[in-house]
């Protein structure tokens, strides 16, 4: 009973005991418990590496940097609701590739029977006239509703399996995983599905706000010499980041998806509609991958089954966790994700240009996700003690 | 007699907040202590410090007259003091032969001596007088026989101080007399005890000599024929406490809130009928197993219900534990931790949990933070939740019976009609256990009707209006508050079990 009240002047006591260490001990802890820290750690090794990699802050590779944040980002935010009720998502990169795949079946414009006359859905669903939806009015929207809407049920799939059947997220995702991507490799026999429509390459490449560094002397600037600033990947994942903030952290389903990871057997005797929420993020999930998998094909100008493959699934991981998503459930923040994302681009961006082998690459990623995992521990023990 | 353990002006603060303060203590060898203290007295400090879980930031320790400074819990093992927790540290998919040898299996030839490691069981087993076969596995065992096999290990590592930190809070009244038998052999065979407890009978009973702690302070000491109950409870909180049970505010009324018709689920319960009228407090008593908790999760339908109807305001109640929230019904779990709380969430969060729903605005039920607010604000000041910040505090850091009222209090953020109460008062401390029974006088006298679910005999005779008493999963008596008697009511608790 007296306990707590004699933790209320704490802060006091704390001063009078032992000055010197508690103030570096407190403050040391309030920044990485601080949401910005993964913000700080980014300007912090950016600032740190300019100097030795000239490269680095070349607008082009400027440029480069944000066009892969977007992407990287629109997916994370899909397995950060997952973590938050303590699951995990591995069929996300699976979802990519079989929704890149879905969109260019149904919106190209032309198909070469060479390439595709071996695959089943040569006749079907493509042939030399397109995809199924080409030439109707609005075929790009229509496509894109049908592959959003395809990507989500994936997800509500994956939901309902794991809410009602109970089976564990890391095993029913898995085998949605192997399924979805062996599904999307045997119809179009790994194929690469070309020639999308100018309208939906766009989305992946077309820019908004674009800057140009050189001098004004020429009536023609050439293409390579303009650097894309703000593109449609940015608009489009920047509406997702917000609308995914306001949902996780402003409103009633954010709470209950929040419950649901902190303590699940509590939240149904509280009256949490526990599996409707399993589904709904599973399903959110799926849709922020099917996100992805727009600005991923659209810059690729194609539908790729093997898109996502890979260490692809690290990286999505990996940028969220470092963000400071728990695996355990019950903490998550859209802004902690998208700072780990932009942590994690720049990583792998740097040791691109360090030029070290993919292996090299690899190596160092996991070496970082690994340290992202044991700050996730070490915060939650942090936390606690702060706390109790 | 020389001391077998002394504690010499020890002290321990937690980032500069004392915990425990200028200790000094002998423990005697060959004696029975007793500790009381509230929750957040420093009991648990104290042992973490002597079982090498902490280090103390000032003051010594002595071990039979040397120097004792544990640095891990191994040193402390090693040392000869064995620990027997409230939550068991046991194994349940081992069995309990390798529960007990399990830092150290004897070996032959390299692989585990199964046969001299039976064999030690069986003995270590027949000296406690636990009937269970060294092979079980542990999660087969009852609490009280896994207890026993907590006691079990320290015999094996022959440990001269064995620390019981609220023993009994999931035991049997018979399996708590059992315990006891066996903690006096153990005084009777030259084992130093130390025993921790909220229920001062217990102590009273079993002890020699009593230590209070009081916020980190050892209030009083002496030996307990000094102390009776009433003292005993003054010297922990500190002031008169002139009665642990309030008064009954309010009358029942006449209207029935819940009616019970016949529900029986096999093997659990069975043919269970009653009545709970408006404004009502209606106790159920039952040992452990008598299927009390079991009736409590099955009118909140979180275990499913065989046969029988149950009704609320004469209406038939269906449906999962959704939609009898929306009826009105309000459950209190008796597993706080695993059931009850978000530990690691806030206090706010905590208590807003049930009715979140009403605090979401249209179109996308964005949460009215300010209306959040004022109403978690209102609930903590009306179950006088002690916190410094319910926005920012996590429930893990409020003491046992603050955390209590923060599970009652998130169901008063709606206007539930029926509270299922069940073991609201376990592993909480007196003062909390008063504060808690004035809530559910006052949930009584606003209107609410209330089940109270309890394995305290007495807390429900100082609370109830009318207490049920189940056996074996049948109701074996009804008492009206003039009719209370102890006698009777035990009587009826063990129907079942003496025919």
């Amino acid at each position: 009973m007296h306990s707590p009240m004699k933790r209320d002047d704490g802060d006091q006591a704390s001063q009078t005991a032992e000055p010197q260490r508690a103030s570096v001990w407190v403050r040391a802890r309030s920044i990485i418990l601080s949401d910005y820290f993964i913000l700080w750690l980014s300007i912090a090794y950016f600032l740190a590496l300019a100097p030795f990699l000239p490269t680095l802050t070349n607008p082009a590779n400027l440029s480069n940097l944000l066009s892969n944040t977007w992407p990287l980002l629109a997916v994370a935010i899909g397995q950060t609701f997952v973590l938050t009720i303590a699951g995990i998502d591995l069929s996300q990169g699976a979802v990519i590739g079989f929704t890149s795949t879905v969109m260019a079946l149904l919106a190209a414009t032309t198909a070469s029977p060479d390439v595709l006359s071996g695959a089943p859905v040569w006749g079907i669903f493509i042939d030399e006239t397109g995809g199924l939806f080409h030439g109707l009015p609005f075929s790009v929207t229509l496509s894109l509703v049908a592959m959003l809407m395809v990507g989500t049920l994936v997800g509500v799939m994956n939901g309902l399996a794991i809410a009602y059947l109970r089976m564990p997220p890391f095993m029913m995702t898995l085998v949605t995983m192997i399924v979805i991507s062996a599904f999307a490799v045997w119809i179009t026999q790994s194929e690469n599905i070309r020639h999308l429509p100018e309208h939906l390459i766009m989305l992946g490449k077309g820019d908004i706000i674009s800057v140009y560094f050189g001098e004004q002397d020429r009536s023609q600037i050439p293409r390579r010499e303009i650097f894309t600033l703000i593109g449609y990947p940015a608009i489009i994942t920047v509406a997702l980041a917000v609308a995914a903030h306001i949902l996780l952290n402003k409103t009633v389903f954010g709470r209950q998806v929040i419950a649901v990871g902190a303590n699940r057997k509590a939240a149904e005797i509280s009256g949490v509609p526990v599996k409707r929420v399993i589904v709904i993020v599973f399903a959110i999930s799926a849709f922020c991958a099917t996100v992805g998998a727009i600005l991923y094909g659209a810059r690729l100008e194609a539908g790729r089954p093997t898109l996502g493959e890979g260490t692809f699934l690290l990286d999505v991981i990996g940028a969220t966790v470092i963000g400071g998503t728990s695996l355990f459930g019950g903490k998550g923040k859209i802004i902690w994700t998208v700072f780990g994302v932009i942590f994690f681009v720049l990583l792998s961006n740097t040791l691109n240009l360090m030029n070290l082998s993919t292996f090299h690459i690899d190596m160092a990623k996991g070496a970082v996700i690994l340290c992202a995992a044991l700050l996730d521990v070490a915060r939650n023990r942090y936390a606690r003690e702060l706390g109790g | 007699m020389s001391a077998l353990l002394g504690l010499h002006r020890l002290s321990k603060s937690w980032f500069g907040v004392p915990a425990v303060t200028d200790m000094t203590l002998e423990i005697p060898a060959g004696i029975c202590l007793g500790m009381i203290g509230e929750n957040g007295a420093g009991k648990s400090t104290l042992m973490n410090m002597i079982g090498g879980v902490v280090a103390p930031t000032s003051g010594s320790m002595t071990w039979r007259g040397e120097p004792y400074d544990p640095k891990t819990p191994a040193d402390a093992k090693a040392s000869g003091i064995a620990f027997i927790h409230q939550e068991l540290n046991l194994f349940t998919n081992l069995t309990v032969a390798e529960n007990i040898f399990v830092d150290e299996f004897p070996r032959r030839l390299g692989l585990i001596d199964k046969r001299q490691m039976i064999g030690r069981t069986r003995a270590l087993l027949d000296r406690l007088n636990l009937h269970a076969e060294p092979e079980t596995p542990v999660g087969n065992l009852a609490p009280g026989e896994r207890q026993l096999v907590e006691i079990a290990k320290a015999l094996h590592r022959e440990a001269a101080l064995i620390i019981f930190d609220e023993p009994t809070t999931s035991l049997t009244a018979r399996e708590t007399d059992k315990l006891f038998e066996t903690i006096r052999a153990l005084r009777a065979d030259g084992a130093t005890i130390v025993y921790i407890s909220h229920i001062l009978g217990e102590v009273k009973a079993l002890s020699d000599h009593l230590a209070v702690l009081r916020d980190g302070h050892l209030v009083d000491e002496g030996p307990i024929e000094r102390f009776d109950i009433p003292a005993m409870i003054n010297a922990m909180i500190g002031r008169e406490l002139s009665a642990i049970y309030p008064a009954r505010s309010s009358q029942p009324a006449d209207e029935v809130v819940l009616e019970a018709d016949g529900l029986s689920q096999a093997g659990v319960v069975e043919d269970i009928c009653f009545k709970l009228h408006r404004g009502e407090i209606l106790g159920i008593f039952g040992l452990m197993g008598s299927g009390r908790s079991e009736l409590a999760r099955m009118i909140f339908g979180v275990d499913p219900t065989g046969s029988g109807t149950l009704f609320m305001h004469d209406q038939p109640v269906t449906g999962d534990t959704r939609e009898r929230i929306a009826r009105g019904m309000a459950f209190v779990t008796e597993n706080r931790r695993e059931e009850g709380l978000m530990m690691d969430a806030t206090i706010s969060d905590n208590l807003s949990l049930v009715t979140i729903e009403d605090f979401g605005r249209p179109p996308v039920a964005l949460i009215d933070r300010e209306r959040l607010k004022a109403r978690t604000e209102g609930v903590r000041d009306e179950v006088r939740i002690k916190a410094a910040n319910i926005a920012t505090q996590a429930a893990r850091a409020l003491s046992g019976g603050n955390q209590q009222k923060v599970v009652i209090g998130k169901w008063l953020l709606g206007a539930p009609q029926l509270f299922i109460l069940d073991e609201p008062t376990r592993g909480v401390d007196v003062g909390a256990k008063h504060e808690i029974y004035t809530i559910i006088d006052k949930l009584a006298a606003s209107g609410s009707a209330v089940l109270l679910i309890s394995s305290e005999l007495e807390e429900l005779m100082g609370t109830c209006d009318r207490i049920l008493v189940m056996a074996q999963g049948e109701i074996t008596g009804a008492f009206a508050k003039d009719a209370f008697s102890e006698a009777a009511i035990i009587a009826a608790a063990f129907k079942e079990v003496a025919a």
